[in-house]
């Protein structure tokens, strides 16, 4: 395994030195550190954009004798590989985030949670928050400051996506099944253990160290304006440099393709399999929260892909990621998946095909979590943007 | 299961229980604890969890089921899951699929008669630039071959 990053930008990857933004948040207090992650306007870095100021803030001012940060190192979205990227190489970032988050909003309790599948790095996250142990980065009296103490620890995932999602996580924690839980009350106000819980993707916490140590004028001078900073992009598929790298918003799907050296590109997927599929003709997009907002997950396909597989491959993958609590997500998948089916063996008519977009419709409304309201969005994006392809190949069906 | 067989189990579960404690909240640890030394939770090991949490058996099976990693069913002594998802599907996961299965004799889903190995496919590994990928164990390989991925295989015990 490597764990290349392909372009650094001026963000994410600018200098960092282990202990800047715990010194730094220390120094200028709590009110601060939530007035610079204002300023920021720093949106969550795991798909949905939620302002981080805002999630903080709530869960700064809900009164509780505890309170926890989780940091949501469950990345399963088909395409996303950012997180491990950071975790294994700039672990600092995301541990001190979460520390200053604990500062800010007043909890003692950090949990890292896992995902399953990346096991193989718990052994060297250990070791790293042991030295943060040894420098007084967690802990008792973190820096001297009297009675701020902050520790992590870790738990794993056992193989599930939808524990990606906020409630999800919260209730596997809490040893159930990883079922999403009706929103609201939210977790800002209960979250685990009924408490109050900001639960943040590991890219935001590794912006928020930045933001604290650089300020937050600083870190919304890049991007664009309602999406500042930089994210980063998971890219693979067929281009000649997939890896991860860290760009400003704003950039353009054609600009990305060159960056990465993708030839004959037919489609993007972006945001993973929830995500949408961009046809050749919207190359022009802009990813950002003001077009196209993303996790950061760039998949390439090029002219030689059958849109049809990626799309059954898709729908495969939410059949069975689906937890089977709300009826939508649960029969909805399957449904789509045997429409799918129909259209690769050629029994399908155009009046079913257009029941099951509407089916989609339905699921985006009334699924209870995030899983049933986007799976359907390869669906109908897939099956409007490459009709031609799929309808029209001079098959023609049974 | 023989009565030295249960003492000896009822005696770990309590070890785990006691180092990750009696909440509910410790259910997926201690899960996980028994998985990792037996490679399933049998019915027996999920009652002595349930008592000693002091939850309904139901609980902890229903528990055991949601989760692709935790098993009731007994597992080979190394579990390799192949990457099903896109991108590893693009770049050849399926050469390397056959190739296993005609390597171990065995199809996806099955364990190997000498008990050494469970095939599984899995989603998303988080290797999607370096695909096709497995993990074996909690070990995770990439820029899989048909003959790479044997290779691993070989050196299994």
């Amino acid at each position: 395994m490597e764990n290349k990053v392909k372009r650094e930008g001026a963000v994410i990857f600018s200098d960092y030195t282990r202990g800047d933004a715990v010194k730094k948040a220390v120094s200028i207090g709590r009110e601060d550190v939530l007035f610079e992650l204002k300023e920021s306007k720093l949106r969550g870095r795991g798909g949905a954009g939620f302002p981080t100021s805002i999630k903080w803030m709530l869960t700064a001012a809900a009164k509780s004798d505890k309170k926890y940060v989780i940091c949501n190192a469950d990345e399963g979205e088909p395409g996303t590989f950012k997180d491990r990227v950071l975790l294994l190489e700039y672990p600092e970032l995301v541990f001190e985030g979460m520390v200053v988050g604990g500062y800010a909003i007043g909890a003692k309790e950090g949990i890292v949670y896992l995902r399953g599948e990346y096991e193989y790095m718990l052994k060297s996250l250990q070791d790293y928050l042991e030295e943060m142990r040894k420098d007084n980065l967690l802990g008792k009296d973190i820096l001297g400051k009297k009675g701020f103490d902050f520790d992590i620890i870790i738990r794993l995932g056992s193989g599930a996506y939808v524990c990606g999602e906020e409630t999800a996580l919260i209730e596997s924690l809490e040893g159930h099944r990883g079922e999403a839980r009706n929103r609201p009350p939210f977790p800002v106000n209960t979250g685990l253990n009924g408490k109050p819980t900001t639960v943040n993707n590991v890219e935001t916490f590794a912006s928020v160290a930045h933001i604290v140590t650089k300020g937050g004028a600083w870190y919304s001078q890049h991007g664009t304006d309602k999406s500042t900073g930089s994210k980063l992009f998971s890219v693979s598929g067929d281009c000649k440099k997939p890896g991860v790298y860290e760009l400003p918003w704003g950039t353009t799907i054609n600009e990305l393709l060159k960056i990465v050296e993708a030839e004959n590109t037919k489609a993007v997927q972006v945001g993973g399999a929830s995500g949408l599929c961009v046809p050749k003709a919207q190359f022009d997009r802009q990813l950002g929260y003001e077009d196209l907002g993303t996790g950061g997950s760039i998949m390439v396909f090029n002219e030689s892909r059958d849109m049809l597989h990626v799309l059954k491959n898709f729908m495969e993958f939410f059949v069975e990621e689906s937890c089977g609590q709300c009826t939508p997500c649960r029969i909805g998948n399957v449904k789509l998946l045997e429409g799918v089916e129909m259209i690769e063996k050629g029994e399908y008519t155009f009046n079913y095909i257009n029941k099951l977009k509407e089916l989609g419709e339905t699921m985006r409304i009334s699924s209870k979590c995030g899983l049933g309201q986007s799976s359907p969005n390869p669906f109908i994006s897939i099956l409007e943007n490459f009709k031609e392809e799929i309808f029209n190949n001079g098959k023609g069906g049974k | 299961m023989l009565v030295m067989e249960k003492n000896s189990l009822s005696e770990e579960i309590s070890k785990l229980v006691d180092l990750y404690g009696k909440d509910r909240s410790s259910l997926l640890p201690i899960l996980q604890g028994i998985e990792k030394n037996h490679k399933y939770i049998s019915d027996f090991a999920q009652q002595e969890v349930a008592r000693l949490l002091d939850i309904h058996p139901v609980e902890v099976y229903s528990v055991v089921t949601f989760y692709s990693f935790l098993t009731h069913k007994p597992m080979g002594r190394n579990v390799v899951r192949l990457c099903q998802t896109i991108t590893c599907d693009m770049f050849g996961k399926e050469a390397v699929a056959k190739a296993i299965e005609r390597e171990l004799g065995i199809k996806f889903g099955e364990t190997t008669k000498d008990k050494k190995v469970t095939l599984e496919y899995a989603n998303c590994l988080g290797m999607c630039d370096q695909g096709p990928a497995m993990l074996v164990n909690d070990q995770v390989y990439s820029h899989l071959t048909p003959e790479k991925a044997i290779e691993i295989l070989e050196k299994l015990k």
